[in-house]
């Protein structure tokens, strides 16, 4: 896992994931590239990580995969991403195409619903968190 | 004493309390106006790892953290 302060290089990204794998065996790599699209007015979005939750996210996610003899890759920004770049990007290796079609769907969604990232639109330089477009986490309530 | 601390958008400073369980920590918290737009919506972790029962034992130097609503990606 990796993170990045503002917007990702994914071309070194995932040419350097292809390098690490090069001789691993796997016969499917499928990347996920994530763009901030210009809309509503934004200059960029702007996002707050909570670094020790989202490495154990990972590490089970990292386990999950192994066990199918896959292995998941991502990579996240902090701080502020312009429109028309990138803030996150992710990836599955794994010996067949099914597994890895698989897991980069569930993985990318269980990314959107339990990764511990906070997202704010950026306007006129001002952050505003897009509460809207949030998900609670699994447990949310429990204090309430 | 165990400490309570607030993530992303909350915007609130670390607190510190006595509690001996998370119910403790929930009936503290309540008595705070300025959290109550934020309970309902989070999910708590008690020692980075995320947790789901009030029942569990608090012990000296614990550290809760309050997650808001996630957006990743």
């Amino acid at each position: 896992m990796e993170l990045y302060k503002g917007s990702l290089d994914v071309k070194e990204i995932f040419g350097r994931w292809l390098d690490e794998e090069a001789t691993s065996n796997y016969g499917a790599y499928i990347p996920f590239v994530g763009t901030i699209r210009a809309e509503e007015g934004i200059e960029a979005l702007s996002f707050d990580i909570y670094e020790p939750v989202l490495e154990k996210w990972f590490n089970q996610w990292q386990e999950k995969a192994n066990k199918l003899g896959a292995t998941v890759k991502m990579a996240h920004a902090l701080g502020d991403v312009p429109i028309h770049t990138s803030s996150y990007v992710s990836a599955v290796f794994s010996p067949k195409r099914r597994v890895a079609l698989e897991l980069i769907d569930e993985f990318v969604e269980d990314f959107k619903a339990n990764a511990p990232i906070w997202k704010y639109d950026v306007k006129e330089g001002k952050r505003i968190y897009a509460l809207e477009r949030s998900t609670k986490m699994d447990g949310a309530g429990l204090l309430n | 004493m165990v400490k309570v601390e607030f993530l992303g958008p909350i915007g609130k400073p670390t607190i510190e309390m006595e509690a001996l369980t998370l119910k403790d920590v929930s009936l503290k918290l309540k008595e705070d106006a300025s959290l109550s737009e934020w309970l309902d919506k989070c999910a708590v972790a008690l020692n980075d790892t995320m947790v789901n029962d009030l029942d569990i034992t608090l012990k000296e130097g614990d550290k809760i953290s309050i997650l808001p609503p996630v957006c990743g990606g």
